[in-house]
């Protein structure tokens, strides 16, 4: 009979059980996403957490400003940070906003995944949607040739960034910054020797970041990481001479110099703490991380400075990468005409439109929000050069603090990141770059081999 | 004592046997209740159903399978299990995790016991020291974590290796350094976690017969016989509890690591817990979600295993 009760308990709860999980689902295939007064409801990514709230403000100025534009849509802001390690589980959750970021590398693979919705037929209604640079465009392409995930926010060269503030008081001149990776070490070793505690140079090492920008120094050198031939087929590359020169220059400022500081692992998020905060005097990022660092780190604008990335060696290169805008699949049609009209208002309205151009200066400077960072163009040139004319009068940014970028911008030969498994291969690099810099002994050549074996063996899955 | 059981038994008792003689049916089940005892099971049963068994289940039926939680799963038989057993990041895991529970078992699991004798040895104020030796249990993990970062800082003005640098010690790397970063996370787990223990150590000692230490003092022993022939072999039942406890916590440590180093340097803090979190997370692109439920399963087999050894081979002397 105790069985028998608990047979019904199970079943009753089993059903309930049921019935809870038909609710849940059932909300996905809802016919509209307008609420009562016909308003859609669109969640778009804002700013990182922990932003100043200052940019909490000039973001909500613009939501209201679209808003006002466009009665018909609630947006509702949602903060965001792109992370590896958090993207698929939020995607395969549901819980992104209906316009979310991605870096290109991803974006081929979550389109033939089928977990991005078509944008292709929103896109086309965009009066501007024939003039993006193609090779950009190309990122967010399906294999049906369709688009998928729209170039927004950025295209990133990196950049070599330096605290001022720190070059001087090493005796070195701030306007003048290192050119070569030998000069690089050369003013690391005086920043750390000058202000104790201080790492006059640090990379990045943890959460993927490491194999990022290890394959930065490698293209900086005149390295590859990946090659892919004709028919797809891509052969791992990690043990480039060049990246081992890279490693070794690492090796030694770490154990000869003693000039990379005390804290090890640092990523993206962490080192533009440790830089904001003048624990690292030098490091290398995409060239629009200063507007994040104003935004949630409280960097003092007086003393940053940006220099190109240098450049050694046949075929060296400055990696590039950026921001793609993306709708879930299976979001409505609502929602994706929604979703365009805030990608067009947010991102690249105003790269095209004057009045828009200034309208957003206009927003962001009454904010104290930073104006003019550069990025690379993701139209053409003149198109650049036509908008930075536009909003003039409202850049903010010291500008003539990095010239030593913006001066050679347009002229240093791009490299895409890796694009086959570029986040899995970035991964096995991360140790190597620890091991780097914690273990003195530490045999490059063989480091880099082990990786080698685990990224070819990866490249080989289906 | 005796009187209670020779009293008759009570109408409700009475009643109960009579109806554990009928012959029930779900009408009999009806009529006595059932019905109520079931609306009072419900949320219960709902409850762990969705958030603890369904997972449970699903889980092992994913482990079994190639899934991105998006398109519909493909059966690959054992080759998640395959996968997992030669990925070489597999054994570092394994070792870094039995180094933890090892350094953990050395720290870690006397500490609280040494607390708890001496807290339960002073007459004065013992609500003042249960209370310090339980406060690091209601900070926050994450906030907790945040702080020792700072007092681990390897630079020479460190808060540790100031402090240490007074009495001419260090500075010490500590989490920079693939050789101490280990033993690092073992001291903050330990300050962590070590207020429950203690707080169970102290109510074991608060059973343990005060006649028997009048006896041990009669015979001329002295604190620390007190402690080896008195509470030690009183407490031997809480404290292999506590041990399997903790082993089998320290088997499934993913926090520190995870916070504190991401597994680093080098590899020299991945735990087989924080190599689950890799598989199912580390790719922005979908992760392996296949292969990290069946080192799930796996860890679970052997700690499942360990335990009933250990409960066997232990059974003679914790009775």
């Amino acid at each position: 009979m105790k069985s028998a009760r608990r047979a019904t308990a199970l079943t009753v709860a089993g059903a309930l059980a049921l019935t809870l999980t038909a609710c849940t689902s059932s909300g996905d295939d809802g016919a509209t996403d307008a609420d009562a007064d016909g308003r859609i409801t669109l969640r778009v990514v804002s700013l990182l957490p922990g932003s100043e709230q200052a940019a909490i403000d000039a973001f909500d100025a613009q939501v209201a400003e679209f808003e006002e534009a466009n009665p018909d849509i609630d947006v509702v802001p949602e903060e965001y940070e792109w992370k590896a390690t958090t993207f698929a589980a939020q995607l395969a959750g549901g819980t992104l906003p209906d316009v979310f970021e991605i870096p290109f590398t991803d974006a081929k693979t979550l389109i033939a995944n089928g977990q991005l919705a078509d944008m292709d037929a929103q896109l086309r209604t965009l009066p501007y949607a024939d003039r993006f640079n193609p090779a950009i465009l190309d990122a967010g392409t399906g294999e049906d040739g369709k688009v998928y995930a729209i170039p927004a926010k950025n295209v990133y060269g990196v950049g070599l960034h330096y605290r001022r503030d720190l070059f001087e008081k090493a005796g070195l001149d701030p306007d003048q910054p290192p050119t070569t990776w030998d000069e690089v070490r050369a003013a690391a070793k005086k920043i750390a020797d000058a202000n104790p505690g201080v790492a006059g140079y640090m990379q990045m090492s943890q959460n993927n970041t490491g194999g990022w920008q290890l394959t930065v120094n490698s293209y900086a050198r005149g390295g590859r990481v990946q090659e892919v031939d004709g028919d797809g087929r891509a052969t791992s590359t990690l043990d480039d001479p060049a990246t081992v020169e890279a490693l070794q220059w690492l090796h030694d400022m770490r154990w000869e110099d003693d000039s990379l500081g005390s804290n090890y692992l640092l990523d993206w998020g962490t080192i533009n703490e440790a830089f904001a905060a003048g624990q690292v005097a030098m490091f290398t990022s995409g060239s629009d991380v200063y507007t994040s660092m104003v935004q949630t780190n409280g960097l003092d604008p007086e003393v940053y400075g940006l220099a190109a990335l240098p450049l050694e060696g046949d075929d060296a290169g400055v990696l590039t990468g950026g921001t793609l805008a993306a709708v879930p699949a299976g979001a409505s049609e609502e929602i994706k005409d929604a979703a365009i009209r805030w990608i067009d208002f947010f991102y690249t309205g105003k790269l095209v439109d004057e009045d828009r151009a200034v309208a957003d200066a206009k927003t962001l400077t009454a904010n104290d929000q930073p104006v003019g960072t550069p990025v690379l163009p993701m139209f053409d040139q003149a198109q650049y050069e036509q908008n930075q004319e536009w909003i003039k009068d409202y850049i903010n940014v010291p500008l003539d603090q990095m010239t030593s970028y913006t001066d050679s911008m347009f002229d240093l030969p791009l490299v895409g990141e890796p694009s086959v498994k570029t986040q899995e291969v970035y991964a096995l690099l991360d140790p190597v770059v620890q091991a780097v810099l914690t273990d003195e002994g530490a045999d490059i050549p063989a480091l880099l081999e082990t990786a080698n074996t685990q990224a070819q063996a990866l490249l080989d899955q289906e | 004592m005796t009187t209670v059981s020779t009293r008759p038994a009570p109408p409700a008792a009475r009643a109960a046997v009579v109806r554990r003689r009928a012959r029930r049916t779900p009408a009999t089940w009806w009529r006595g209740g059932g019905a109520h005892t079931l609306v009072f099971l419900l949320p219960v049963l709902v409850i762990f159903g969705l958030f603890s068994w369904w997972p449970i289940v699903r889980s092992l039926v994913m482990s079994f399978q190639k899934t991105n939680l998006v398109t519909p799963a493909q059966w690959v038989g054992l080759a998640n299990f395959e996968y997992v057993l030669h990925d070489p990041l597999l054994a570092v895991a394994v070792k870094n995790t039995l180094w933890f529970a090892l350094l953990a078992l050395v720290i870690g699991y006397p500490v609280p016991l040494l607390a708890a004798v001496l807290m339960s040895e002073v007459r004065r104020l013992k609500g003042l020291y249960s209370a310090l030796a339980y406060l690091p249990v209601v900070v926050p993990p994450v906030v907790a974590v945040l702080l020792w970062k700072v007092f681990y800082d390897a630079s020479p003005t460190g808060v540790f290796n100031t402090v240490l640098g007074w009495v001419g010690l260090g500075p010490f790397p500590w989490l920079q350094d693939q050789s101490t970063a280990m033993p690092s996370l073992v001291l903050a787990a330990t300050w962590a976690g070590a207020g429950g223990t203690v707080i169970i150590y102290l109510a074991a000692l608060l059973s343990v017969p005060p006649e028997l230490y009048d006896a041990a003092e009669v015979d001329g022993a002295g604190i620390w016989r007190k402690v080896w022939h008195v509470t030690l072999p009183q407490l031997r039942g809480v404290l292999f509890i506590t041990l399997i406890l903790q082993v089998i916590g320290t088997a499934q440590v993913f926090l520190e690591p995870y916070l504190f180093t991401g597994g680093g340097p080098a590899n020299s803090t991945v735990t087989v817990l924080l190599l689950i979190y890799r598989y199912a997370f580390e790719n922005s692109l979908g992760g392996n979600y296949g292969a990290a439920t069946a080192l799930s399963l796996m860890l679970a087999v052997v700690l499942a295993l360990f335990s009933a050894l250990y409960f066997r081979l232990t059974r003679s002397w914790s009775a």
